[in-house]
C-alpha cells in the first residue's frame, strides 16, 4: 500500500517511486481541473445511487414475494434459476446482452417494435446506456441478495403470526407489523455496506459493457482510473485518482455506520 | 386458518405470475444465446424468440474449437481454479485457526487489520507497480497470489471455528496432540460444510476472472479463458475476423455466431455443476450472514 505515495508525486520511470520527485498535490489539482474525472465523478455517483435506488430494494422484495409462496416446488425452482445469473462473468453476460439487447435482432427490441415503438441501440445510446448498466445490475444481483433475506425471515418465530392471526391480522397486517420490523437489523447492515460501495462502481461491468460512444455517461471512475493509468501510463495521476475513491468509499461506510449507529443498536462493528 | 379473502387470493394469483416471469427472465438470456449458437446466420439474424434453434447447425462450435486460443485459455483456466482454489483453502485456514483463538496475543488487531483492507487499498496502480517489481508479471503465480485470502471467506471461516466448542480441543492437548494435529484431524473434519463452501466461492472467482490476467499476463501461452472471451466478444479481436472474408451468401457462421458459441463453451462447465453446488453456496451464505 506503500505506492500510495505515488500520488503525491511527479512519477518518472528511471527515477522509481521513492526518487521521483514529489509533486505536493499537483495530482489532485490536476485531476480537478480536467475534463474527463469531474465527468467520471459525475457518472459514477449517478450510476451508483440509480443502483443503491433499485438494486438495494429489489431482493428486499423477492424475499417477501417468495416468503408468500407457499407452493414449496415453485419457490424452489424460482428461487434456484434467480441465482444463476450471479455465477457468470460480466464478460460472458455482455455477450449474453449484446444479443437479447440487439437492435437488429434481440427480443428486448422486438417487443419494443411490436408495440410500435422505434428500436433502441441500447449498447450506444448515451440516452439509454445508464438504463442498460442499472438493469443489468439489478438483474444480476437480486437473486442471489435475495438469499440473505430469505434466511432472516425463515428465522421469524412462527408463534408470532399466529399471535396475529387470532388477533385478526390478514396477511397485509402481519407483513407490516411482524415480517418487516424482523427485517430491520440485517437491512441495516446491508444498507451501511451498500452505502460504503456507492463510490466503487462496478468496473468489471462498466468496462465490459461501455464504448467510446457512451463515454460521457458510462466512464466511472475506476475505469478512468484504468485508462490513465494502464492505457497512457500517467502513474501519479491515477494513483491519485484511485487514491481519491478509496478515502469516500471509506470515509462514506464510516459516517453511514456512526449514523445508523445513533439512531438503531445496529452497525457493522 | 380462515378462507382466503378475494384481496389475498388476487395477491397470490399475481404473485405467482410475477415469479414465473422474473424465473424466465433470468434464464431466457442463457436460452437465447445457446439457441443462436446452433443456428445458421440467417436463422440468428431473424427476429424471433428464439427458444429452439432453427437451422440446426455445429458449425460455431467447429470453428470455436478448431482455435487453439480456446484451448490454452482452458487449459490455463483448469489448472488455475485447481491449484489456485487448493491453496486459497489451505492458506485461509491457516490464516483464520490462530485467529479464532482467544489466547493470541493481538488478536483484535490482527483481525482489524485484515478488515481493513476489505475496504481501503492501494488502487490500481500501486497493485500493478508491487506486482512488477515482485517479478510477477508474465508468471502464472499472479493469477494466484495477490488473492490467496479473501478478506470476507476468512472472517466467515474465523468465526465458524470460534463458534465450535472448546473443550474438543482441550481434550485433544491433553491426549497429547499439538496444535498442527488438531487443526487437522480434529477442526477440519466438523468444519467442511464452511470448508466446501469457500472452496466454491473460491472456484467460481478463479474460473470468472479475467481483468488480472488482461493486466499481468502477455503471453498468449499463459492466458485463461475469460480473457480469451473478453478479447473475442468485446474487442472483437481478429481471432475469428477470417470468416468474414468469406462470400455472404454461402457463410456459414458470423462473427455474432461465433461469440455465441464461445459465450456457450465457457459457460457450460458453470451451468452443469450449478444445480448441485447452489445449496452449498447458499448455506455459506448463511452462516456467514448469522454469525458475521
Amino acid at each position: 500500500m506503500y505506492g500510495i505515495i505515488l500520488a503525491f508525486k511527479d512519477y518518472r520511470f528511471i527515477d522509481g517511486i521513492l526518487g521521483s520527485p514529489w509533486a505536493g498535490l499537483q495530482n489532485f489539482r490536476d485531476l480537478m481541473s480536467g475534463r474527463d474525472f469531474p465527468q467520471a465523478f459525475k457518472n459514477t455517483l449517478i450510476i451508483s445511487s440509480l443502483k443503491l435506488l433499485f438494486g438495494f430494494p429489489a431482493p428486499i422484495i423477492l424475499a417477501l414475494l417468495l416468503n408468500e409462496i407457499r407452493h414449496l416446488m415453485f419457490k424452489k425452482v424460482v428461487q434456484t434459476l434467480s441465482y444463476l445469473p450471479h455465477f457468470l462473468s460480466w464478460v460472458v453476460l455482455a455477450g449474453i446482452f449484446m444479443e437479447v439487447f440487439s437492435p437488429t435482432r434481440g427480443i428486448v427490441n422486438l417487443v419494443i417494435t411490436s408495440l410500435g415503438g422505434k428500436a433502441i441501440f441500447f449498447f450506444g445510446d448515451p440516452e439509454w446506456f445508464r438504463t442498460l448498466l442499472v438493469s443489468t445490475d439489478v438483474w444480476k444481483g437480486v437473486g442471489w441478495g435475495s438469499i440473505i433475506y430469505l434466511a432472516a425471515l425463515s428465522s421469524i418465530d412462527p408463534t408470532l403470526y399466529e399471535a396475529a392471526i387470532v388477533d385478526g391480522a390478514n396477511r397485509w397486517k402481519q407483513m407490516l407489523h411482524i415480517t418487516l420490523p424482523s427485517l430491520v437489523p440485517v437491512v441495516t447492515i446491508m444498507f451501511i455496506f451498500a452505502v460504503g460501495g456507492i463510490i466503487n462502481d462496478d468496473f468489471d461491468q462498466v468496462f465490459n459493457f461501455y464504448n467510446p460512444a457512451v463515454y460521457s455517461v458510462a466512464d466511472v471512475l475506476s475505469t478512468y482510473t484504468y485508462r490513465i493509468g494502464i492505457a497512457d501510463m500517467q502513474y501519479g495521476l491515477a494513483t491519485a485518482s484511485g487514491l481519491f475513491v478509496n478515502i469516500i468509499a471509506f470515509t462514506l461506510i464510516v459516517v453511514t455506520n456512526s449514523i445508523v449507529k445513533r439512531f438503531s443498536n445496529y452497525g457493522i462493528w | 386458518m380462515g378462507k382466503k379473502t378475494l384481496g389475498e387470493k388476487l395477491f397470490d394469483g399475481f404473485n405467482y405470475v410475477f415469479l414465473t416471469l422474473f424465473a424466465f427472465s433470468a434464464v431466457y438470456p442463457f436460452i437465447n444465446i445457446l439457441s443462436i449458437s446452433f443456428s445458421t446466420p440467417a436463422a440468428a439474424n431473424a427476429y424471433g424468440l428464439k427458444f429452439i434453434p432453427k437451422e440446426f447447425t455445429l458449425e460455431a462450435y467447429r470453428a470455436v474449437f478448431d482455435n487453439k486460443v480456446i484451448w490454452t485459455g482452458y487449459y490455463n483456466t483448469i489448472i488455475r481454479t485447481g491449484v489456485g482454489t487448493a491453496l486459497n483453502v489451505l492458506f485461509t485456514v491457516l490464516c483464520a485457526y490462530p485467529l479464532s483463538k482467544r489466547y493470541l496475543p493481538n488478536r483484535n488487531l490482527y483481525t482489524s487489520l485484515i478488515v481493513f483492507t476489505m475496504f481501503f487499498s492501494g488502487g490500481l496502480i500501486p497493485t500493478y507497480l508491487l506486482i512488477k517489481s515482485l517479478g510477477l508479471l508474465d508468471n502464472r503465480l499472479v493469477l494466484i497470489l495477490p488473492g490467496l485470502i479473501a478478506a470476507f471467506s476468512m472472517i466467515i471461516v474465523r468465526n465458524y471455528f470460534m463458534s465450535l466448542p472448546e473443550e474438543i480441543e482441550e481434550s485433544a492437548k491433553i491426549d497429547g496432540a499439538n496444535d498442527v494435529r488438531i487443526l487437522f484431524s480434529i477442526v477440519l473434519p466438523v468444519s467442511l460444510p464452511i470448508i466446501a463452501t469457500i472452496a466454491l466461492w473460491y472456484a467460481v472467482a478463479h474460473w470468472n476472472a479475467w481483468f488480472d490476467a488482461l493486466l499481468y499476463i502477455s503471453d498468449p501461452n499463459k492466458t485463461v479463458l475469460q480473457t480469451v472471451l473478453y478479447k473475442i466478444i468485446i474487442q472483437g479481436s481478429p481471432q475469428f475476423q477470417q470468416f468474414e472474408t468469406f462470400d455472404p451468401s454461402v457463410q456459414s457462421v458470423t462473427p455474432d455466431i461465433i461469440k455465441a458459441a464461445t459465450v456457450m463453451v465457457a459457460t457450460v462447465p458453470i451451468l452443469c455443476v450449478y444445480p448441485f453446488i447452489q445449496k452449498y453456496f447458499v448455506k455459506g451464505v448463511m452462516i456467514g450472514s448469522l454469525k458475521g
